[in-house]
């Protein structure tokens, strides 16, 4: 069987959120994470993609791996073309939202993953997150 | 696809099958404030056994299907949370489920009686003492 390493999902629909997150999830699989590190990264993706799709209309999902001797990584890059964040630090925050949520998306990611990097504009924004773990 | 409802006497039972889009879960709080408004049931069971993802979406819609029952009169118990997905929960953040819970729909359907059961000799205790209350 073929290893799907590299998906991209667009993101239009509230159906494309759950398409989104069992691609993530079968990818996770693939690559070699547990099962625990496919529903961390499953409802990360969940998160970023409902925000893509609230705040922005939609957007694009992108899921990777990065497989070396010493470790592998998984990327999730979720990209939109809307307003951007106006404030990051406070988007980060528990319990602040701007969209009606519980305010725990962002802050959940970060403590999903390994690391977050959030680049914005008024134009878009784009989202990547990283989980590593040692072979 | 909507989530179907069961009755049996007093409580609903529903069992979440598959994933579902922020609309569906919409419906299902829809369908069962409803059932609980029209008299139908004094409370539910939702048994989240084959669900893998509970994000803060999901999470939110528990919580407030669960708040909304209750200041109907309603009890709302959730059931079978897979051990992955409550790990997840609590990574996520603290206190993301403020739903009553049991492990399995046998003790959940248990845990709802005894509640119901428990609200409604408070409500007999109420009125065993009509003195205590104001304008009842």
């Amino acid at each position: 069987m073929a290893n799907e390493t590299d998906i991209t999902v667009e993101v239009h629909s509230q159906e494309d959120i759950i398409t989104a997150r069992q691609s993530g999830r079968e990818l996770a699989r693939q690559s070699g994470f547990g099962t625990v590190d496919q529903t961390r990264l499953a409802t990360v993706i969940s998160e970023l993609v409902r925000n893509a799709l609230v705040y922005a209309g939609g957007g694009t999902c992108r899921i990777y791996s990065d497989i070396s001797d010493s470790q592998r990584t998984l990327h999730l890059v979720v990209s939109d073309e809307g307003p951007g964040i106006v404030d990051v630090p406070r988007a980060l925050e528990p319990g602040f939202s701007s969209g009606g949520g519980l305010g725990l998306g962002l802050p959940a990611v970060r403590r999903l993953m390994d690391d977050m990097t959030i680049d914005t504009h008024p134009t878009g924004t784009v989202i990547h997150a990283r989980m590593t773990r040692k072979r | 696809m909507r989530v179907p409802v069961l009755r049996l006497g007093h409580i609903l039972l529903t069992s979440v099958q598959s994933d579902l889009t922020d609309e569906q879960a919409m419906t299902l709080q829809g369908d069962i404030l409803e059932l609980l408004r029209d008299g139908k049931a004094d409370g539910i069971v939702i048994d989240i056994t084959s669900v893998d993802v509970v994000d803060s979406y999901m999470a939110r819609v528990l919580n407030e299907t669960a708040r909304m029952a209750r200041i109907m009169g309603g009890e709302v118990v959730l059931t079978g949370m897979q051990p992955l997905v409550a790990l997840t929960l609590v990574e996520m953040g603290r206190e993301i489920i403020g739903v009553e819970t049991a492990l399995d729909l046998e003790s959940g359907v248990e845990r709802l009686k005894s509640s119901l059961a428990r609200r409604d000799r408070d409500r007999n205790d109420t009125r065993a003492n009509p003195g205590d209350r104001y304008g009842e």
